[in-house]
């Protein structure tokens, strides 16, 4: 390619200007089909009921490489009734399935915290199984933004 | 000699909260010479109760007084379209019954800006809103007062850049304020930041700033004052996307959010240490802080900045008021409280107009202005061109002052095209004024200057003026980071504020050639304020005296460059 003077003189910090949208464009990401299959074996034939979950995300990601969130499950944790498992998905990342955490009725508390990193606006979901079958699920969409231009 | 003040003529006194009837027919000047504008006038007040609040906020570094064109556009979406603070110019006078060519129509408004600033002059000033606080003070007894600084303070002046933020800590600390909360005080990073707060000798509050490697509060939450025999929590809420909006490598170890839960334990905690009153001092934004009431409980009165709305009386929101107390030192907010059995029974509120040539400038403030301005001064009053039309910025899509950024910086970098953030500090010239270093400061004062030259794709393009309409215009308050649209130079588009991201902006278009903007086609871009780190290029203050002393006198033709489409 012919080199022109515009281009001469074109800076060398596109990338870090764009280091979101690299990871944002001609991404493969789960298909709505796999989350569903992902909650449906993860669930063990339960429907999958609302409340109990509550997941605490961002709004807008700070840095999508490296976005907190915590899940807490209300439950009295007993032998009898407790939290058995926590599933995160995220599903606009190519690999939907992001961690599981297992609790027991020694756990005390069924509450988690990570750091996950998603490649562009999703849905964060978080789904518990308890020790009597029922699943319960939370979603939140985590905006992943090119930042700037704020005043 | 007669000073202006002197001059200065006015509507009925009880006008300044319930609208006013000078200007109506005739010359304004004739009408103002029938009655008289006093700083009583000003002061004129309904006191109540056991508490004042008084709230300055947004002031972006301007110690002296200014012209400030507020916005023709500010459009509101989803729940909040067509209620303040997404009413301008006449919508705004007739919401509020405010007559047209009033002082408060000159204040609130754009509509004939040019004729009433020259009758009515600037607003703001440091000197005259310490006037107005120690008058306050002294009529309802400093033990009932409490004067809280919004943030947005140290940054948006030359001195403010040349002192880093010095300046302004140093006047305020004369004001004695009892506590503050910040954005663009990060802009001078992390270190500097704590430097100051250890020295300034009144709280730095954030409720929602955490460190990333152990998530715990940065920032005292909380102070408690205890003022006319009542207990009051003052929570402060620094705007959640500061590392977002502005450059993260700046406050690379803190992280913020809205965090509402965080809000409501630290409001629960307040009301369990005693609180009778609870106090947000936020720079969330109106919007933001309008959805905030309806999610948190237990907060009485959220004092709230950020997105410079200057809304003349507070607003309620189930039992929360909401008072936004404009920017750029306008105006000083004011709310007293009645309180019986730890409840608010009762409130007045205002947004006092600093009229500069109204009010007597405080002595004792006018000095420490002179002193910290001494070292700079001449060089900040250095002309460096004339104005022949109005200069302004604030405005949803463009302002003058913008389109001259983005002229400059299309033919001081040789690009195509050229964008400008939409920042929503920046004070107004008249025509026919000097354009001085103060001035080109006002637009273009910050730490991360350096104007960028790269190629941007077609698709590239779009999907940033996507990304930031979206701050702007998403339903969901929660989602807006403040700010306007990003201006544009070099090329036309057409935005839709009410479709959803990724729908809300179409035919772009290359004005040079008159050729659509091409998804796959490479363009010349310049551009400041990058939020990167180690970006390339002349920063835009230096980048802007050239370009303005080149052409000697500026005119600003019209900008047709964005039609708004279904609103």
């Amino acid at each position: 390619m012919k080199i022109t003077r515009r281009k001469a003189m074109a800076l060398g910090t596109a990338g870090a200007l764009f280091a979101v949208f690299g990871s944002r464009i001609n991404r493969a990401h789960a298909s709505a089909e796999e989350i569903d299959a992902a909650l449906k074996a993860f669930a063990e034939g339960a429907e999958i009921g609302e409340g109990q979950v509550s997941l605490t995300t961002p709004e807008i990601a700070e840095n999508g490489n490296t976005v907190p969130i915590s899940v807490e499950v209300d439950s009295p944790m007993t032998e009898d009734n407790h939290v058995k498992s926590v599933m995160v998905l995220a599903d606009g990342n190519p690999n939907p399935e992001v961690i599981t955490f297992n609790f027991t009725a020694a756990s005390g508390v069924a509450t988690a915290k990570t750091r996950i990193r998603l490649a562009k606006t999703q849905n964060v979901i978080a789904v518990a199984k308890m020790s009597d079958g029922s699943v319960h699920m939370a979603k939140n969409q985590v905006k992943v933004t090119i930042g700037g231009c704020g005043g | 000699m007669v000073s202006r003040r002197e001059f200065l003529q006015f509507g009925a006194v009880a006008g300044l909260t319930a609208g006013l009837s000078a200007g109506s027919g005739g010359s304004l000047t004739r009408a103002l010479a029938q009655q008289k504008l006093s700083q009583d006038d000003l002061l004129r007040f309904d006191s109540k109760g056991q508490i004042t609040l008084l709230h300055l906020t947004d002031i972006h570094g301007q110690l002296n007084p200014v012209y400030f064109r507020p916005p023709d556009t500010n459009i509101g979406v989803g729940n909040f379209e067509g209620i303040p603070p997404h009413l301008v110019g006449e919508e705004f006078l007739s919401h509020f019954d405010i007559e047209a060519g009033t002082p408060l129509a000159y204040a609130h408004t754009m509509v004939d800006y040019v004729n009433l600033a020259r009758s009515y002059g600037k607003l703001g000033g440091l000197d005259r809103t310490a006037t107005l606080v120690k008058a306050i003070r002294a009529e309802r007894g400093e033990d009932k007062v409490l004067f809280l600084d919004g943030g947005d303070t140290w940054q948006g002046s030359y001195t403010s850049l040349k002192t880093n933020g010095q300046d302004m800590v140093d006047c305020m600390k004369l004001l004695k304020p009892d506590a503050m909360v910040g954005h663009w005080e990060f802009t001078f990073g992390a270190d500097r930041v704590l430097e100051i707060v250890e020295d300034m000798g009144y709280p730095f509050l954030a409720s929602n700033i955490f460190d990333n490697e152990w998530d715990e509060p940065v920032f005292e939450s909380t102070a408690y004052f205890e003022k006319g025999g009542v207990k009051i929590a003052v929570i402060g809420q620094a705007m959640p996307y500061t590392p977002i909006a502005n450059p993260r490598w700046m406050i690379p170890d803190w992280s913020f959010g809205i965090r509402p839960e965080v809000l409501q334990t630290n409001v629960d905690k307040a009301r369990d240490e005693g609180a009778e009153v609870v106090v947000l001092l936020s720079h969330d934004g109106f919007d933001v802080d309008q959805k905030l009431a309806t999610v948190v409980n237990g907060i009485d009165v959220i004092l709230t900045g950020h997105t410079h709305d200057a809304v003349p009386r507070a607003i309620e929101i189930n039992d929360t008021l909401l008072l936004s107390s404009g920017s750029h030192g306008k105006y000083l907010g004011r709310i007293d409280l009645e309180v019986s059995g730890g409840k608010v029974t009762g409130f007045s509120s205002n947004l006092i107009p600093i009229f500069a040539d109204v009010i007597e400038p405080d002595a004792e403030m006018a000095a420490k202005i002179a002193e910290v301005r001494a070292p700079y001064e001449s060089e900040a009053t250095r002309v460096i061109g004339k104005s022949e039309g109005l200069l302004y910025r604030r405005g949803n899509f463009n302002g003058s002052w913008d389109d001259l950024i983005c002229q400059g910086i299309l033919t001081e970098r040789d690009t195509e095209i050229s964008l400008s953030p939409g920042f929503r500090w920046g004070t107004t010239l008249l025509p026919g004024q000097d354009i001085t270093i103060d001035d080109l400061y006002t637009q273009t004062s910050m730490n991360y200057p350096s104007v960028y030259r790269l190629e941007f794709t077609g698709q590239q393009l779009k999907d940033i003026l996507e990304d930031v309409c979206d701050n702007l215009f998403n339903k969901d308050p929660f989602f807006q980071q403040g700010g306007d649209m990003v201006r544009v130079g070099g090329m036309s588009y057409t935005c839709a504020p009410k479709q959803d991201i990724g729908s809300r902006i179409s035919d772009m278009m290359l004005l040079k050639t008159g050729e659509p903007i091409e998804a796959g086609k490479s363009y010349v871009v310049g551009g400041w304020a990058s939020i990167n780190e180690n970006v390339e290029g002349p920063a835009i203050y230096d980048l802007m005296e050239t370009h303005i002393s080149n052409l000697g006198t500026v005119s600003a033709p019209e900008n047709r460059a964005v039609k708004v489409v279904g609103i």
